[in-house]
């Protein structure tokens, strides 16, 4: 039907893109923070003893592998401009569920079956209350982290639930044969590539970009919001619960306060990797290199035998560095163009091309259309 | 009608001459003149966009005049800012008053300026005595005490009203300000301004009600297109005569439809209501139509387009394409069925301005490019292309963020966005709001064409010459009901206009 539109006597062609290739590929924030991670590595290599065996690396990814994966459906939560406070406390009341159920003599598998079920339970209650209440995913997990935590905590109290079959701890912390690889890495890798997919080449994925962007204009898409974000907190939920069936088989203990306080490191990283608070922007590749970035920081500098509350403030300033850095490069850009028209209108010299991508496409529009009324 | 009044033969307590205004490129106010009497209610009137709130907010200090003279009793004035008009004695009540929900009537009317009392703060006794005394005198009774959230949007201008008085205002406006009243309340408000006018002061009533313009104000002033038309004593004048002079141009030549085969009903509403929204909305369009959605901004018109894609919710009625039920309140399935909605709100609703061209183009139908369930860039881009030059948006890259783009060509994307869909019933709400003027004709080309290869088009347009120039059928919203259908050969400005500001029965 639509071929009639096309008579029309010019005959315009576009670009795909209006930058080359290369430039779109590493000219990103992702690439910087992968370059971060690489440029860390090695000075942590050649400065910290011991860093670069194999072991390190070992404990280093045994360590951030419940991060990794938690960071999977945290991204995408937080593109569509939600946030999951809640994680960690899912991450304890799994490890809980999990652990009381073997102690009654429950199959290992049912027993995981179980913690991950209980973990959608406790992502859909999030899903519920943010999607169909209407309430702000900020307060309504606020709330959650203090429930689940709560409910952990009360189902076993102080005491721990050990004594789990070494095959199955041993398994959480196999290595996949003849590399450092800790085994758990490939179920990482296998999420990661789902949830990668998902996000960036799915209309799935589209709709959770486009929700963060404008969630109205979604929805006037017919973009199904509630819906997406409902599923979103269910997968997270989940994946925490994933989470807390390897936190809980790695230390061979099931307690209560398990990963009390992980929330926050996974929101760091997801942050760090250049997802956008506000929503609507990021990359998982970022993520992870975010993951990888304050696992290997942290790693390094208690090998360098520095104090836990100096890796804080390291990772703590590296944090709101990352946050800020956006604006600051927009305000410096802007400063920058307005600073060079000056010069230019006074006959000064050419200044030094500007760094990063400052395409002018993508220079954040301003324009204020004043609607005659 | 109104009782003749005293006039002491004075300075004007207004006087606006010859003010305009723009922005940007736009003119929202060419040239407007006003001349208010103190003892007298004057009544200011005009289409949507004739530049009557420009002139208001000019008065009140909120814009800044770009050229001609407003003089306040005989002085003249230049307000920066709105604080310097109220010091001046300008009062502005508008549509939806602005109070502090949680403070009490009292503290509304005095805040910023409590009296106090020595060292102890603010005396509450004298506020209460003033204001029990300011309701007496308006004649009406509320509880100074109370909070005002949860007042009437008429309370809440009472509210207004009183703290003008007791500012001692000797000119007030008022915005449309019985656009959400009810009859009661539009009695009540009537008689408080025609005390107020007994006392001494100016009033200007902005109103698209006629029957209201004619019970209330003692002279009138036209305005259209930005520009004054004229002024005349209420008893000299007719609805028919105001109606003349707030359309008066030729509007025949300006964007004709070509003739399309008309064909089956397509689209058909049925007694559609949302409780405060709309009313038992029904009707019909054939493929190949177009239908235009006319009335005031405000009507309901918008809402109920929203309504049918499913965005909003309604309460009772059905919406069917092609005989086939359509869910309420889910779009997903109302574009499922080839309803296409391009929204009145571009920058808000239509794009996603930090998104690009591609993917703004591609988002309705991005679950038909993918292959084996992924979905490339390159198949978007395929499809945005094809679109994009289609439509001719003009842009640089397909990655360019739409944001970048102007008005026009943003709402060139939206239609591209929704064209792709493939739609039977198109919906376009205000489909040429703030663009230029040829991409204007460009849309309404495209909206013809669109009509000729059959799709059943649904226009809102508060724009008359837009509406004459493209409906085969106009039907008038006016408060949520339809009050009018009128075909090609019927409508006139005149028709229209009267439609839209009377109730069925009185069109009647």
């Amino acid at each position: 039907m639509a071929s009639a539109v096309a008579e029309r006597t010019t005959v315009r062609t576009y670009r795909d893109y209006s930058r080359p290739w290369w430039r779109r590929a590493l000219l990103t924030r992702e690439i910087a923070i992968v370059a971060a991670v690489i440029g860390v590595y090695v000075v942590a290599a050649v400065a910290v003893p011991n860093f670069s065996s194999p072991i390190t690396l070992t404990y280093l990814m045994l360590d951030i592998a419940a991060i990794l994966l938690i960071a999977l459906p945290m991204t995408m939560i937080i593109v569509t401009g939600e946030i999951d406070l809640s994680v960690a406390s899912v991450v304890g009341l799994s490890s809980v569920t999990f652990g009381t159920l073997y102690q009654a003599g429950l199959p290992i598998p049912l027993a995981m079956l179980a913690a991950l079920a209980v973990g959608a339970i406790a992502g859909f209650i999030n899903g519920f209350l943010v999607t169909v209440v209407g309430l702000p995913s900020l307060a309504v997990t606020i709330g959650t982290l203090a429930l689940f935590r709560g409910l952990a905590v009360g189902i076993l109290g102080t005491t721990a639930v050990t004594g789990f079959p070494d095959a199955w701890t041993d398994l959480a912390t196999s290595k996949i044969p003849g590399t450092p690889i800790p085994s758990v890495m490939i179920v990482f890798v296998i999420l990661a590539i789902g949830f990668g997919l998902l996000l960036h080449a799915t209309p799935f994925g589209r709709g959770v970009f486009a929700i963060g962007q404008s969630s109205e204009a979604a929805r006037f898409s017919g973009v199904r919001v509630e819906r997406t974000k409902l599923l979103l907190f269910v997968a997270s939920g989940t994946i925490a619960a994933l989470a807390g069936i390897y936190y809980t088989l790695r230390y061979g203990s099931a307690r209560g306060d398990n990963a009390t306080g992980l929330e926050l490191s996974v929101i760091a990283a997801v942050l760090l990797g250049g997802v956008s608070i506000f929503g609507g922007r990021g990359a998982l590749h970022g993520v992870i290199a975010g993951v990888f970035l304050i696992g290997i920081l942290a790693s390094a500098l208690r090998l360098a035998n520095v104090t836990s509350d100096v890796i804080n403030i390291i990772t703590g300033t590296l944090l709101v560095v990352s946050v800020v850095s956006p604006s600051l490069l927009a305000w410096a850009r802007s400063s920058w163009a307005r600073h060079r028209g000056n010069r230019e209108a006074a006959g000064g010299t050419t200044p030094a091309p500007a760094v990063g991508h400052a395409n002018p496409d993508a220079q954040p529009s301003q324009h204020k259309e004043k609607e005659a009324q | 009608m109104s009782t003749p009044v005293p006039r002491v033969e004075q300075r004007p307590a207004l006087l606006l001459d010859r003010v305009s205004k723009s922005f940007g490129s736009v003119m929202a106010l060419k040239s407007g003149s006003l001349r208010m009497e103190s003892h007298s209610i004057h009544a200011l009137i005009g289409e949507n966009g004739a530049g009557k709130s420009t002139l208001v907010k000019i008065i009140a200090g909120v814009h800044q005049r770009d050229a001609g003279t407003v003089e306040l009793a005989g002085e003249s004035v230049n307000f920066s800012n709105t604080a310097q008009s109220k010091d001046a004695g300008i009062a502005v009540i508008y549509q939806e008053p602005t109070l502090f929900p949680d403070l009490s009537v009292t503290e509304n009317i005095f805040m910023g300026r409590q009296p106090v009392r020595g060292l102890r703060g603010v005396d509450r006794r004298s506020m209460r005595t003033q204001v029990t005394a300011l309701f007496d005198q308006l004649g009406v009774s509320l509880d100074p005490d109370r909070p005002t959230r949860g007042l009437s949007i008429a309370d809440q201008q009472i509210v207004e009203i009183a703290k003008a008085i007791s500012l001692d205002a000797r000119v007030l406006i008022m915005d449309e300000p019985t656009a959400a009243l009810s009859g009661v309340e539009v009695e009540r408000l009537f008689k408080v301004a025609r005390a107020l006018r007994d006392e001494g002061r100016a009033l200007l009533f902005i109103s698209h009600r006629f029957d209201e313009v004619f019970d209330l104000c003692d002279t009138v002033t036209i305005m259209r297109d930005g520009e004054y038309v004229a002024t005349t004593a209420i008893e000299d004048t007719s609805v028919d005569e105001l109606v003349r002079q707030m359309v008066g141009r030729d509007v025949t030549t300006l964007y004709p439809k070509e003739p399309a085969s008309i064909g089956e009903d397509v689209l058909v509403v049925e007694g559609l209501s949302q409780r405060g929204l709309f009313h038992d909305v029904s009707f019909s369009v054939k493929s190949g139509e177009i239908v235009a959605l006319a009335g005031l901004v405000g009507a309901g018109r918008s809402e109920i387009a929203r309504a049918i894609f499913g965005v909003d919710d309604y309460s009772s009625g059905t919406v069917s394409v092609n005989g086939k039920a359509i869910r309420k309140h889910d779009p997903a399935n109302a574009m499922g069925a080839g309803i296409a909605l391009v929204p009145e709100d571009r920058r808000n609703q239509g794009v996603i301005l930090d998104s690009t061209v591609a993917r703004n183009t591609t988002l309705a139908i991005r679950r038909s490019l993918t292959k084996y369930g992924l979905l490339w860039p390159s198949a978007e881009n395929d499809a945005a292309r094809r679109w994009a030059s289609r439509l001719e948006v003009k842009t640089s890259a397909l990655d360019a963020q739409a944001g970048t783009l102007s008005g026009g060509n943003q709402q060139k994307v939206v239609l591209a966005k929704w064209l792709a869909t493939n739609p039977t019933v198109l919906i376009v709400d205000e489909p040429t709001r703030g663009i230029d003027i040829g991409t204007k004709s460009e849309v309404h080309r495209d909206l013809s064409t669109l009509a000729g290869m059959g799709l059943a088009i649904v226009m809102i347009s508060s724009e008359l010459p837009e509406v004459l120039g493209m409906a085969d059928r106009v039907l008038v919203v006016h408060e949520g009901r339809i009050t009018a259908e009128l075909d090609r050969d019927e409508a006139t400005p005149e028709s229209v206009m009267f439609a839209a500001t009377h109730s069925k029965e009185s069109a009647a």
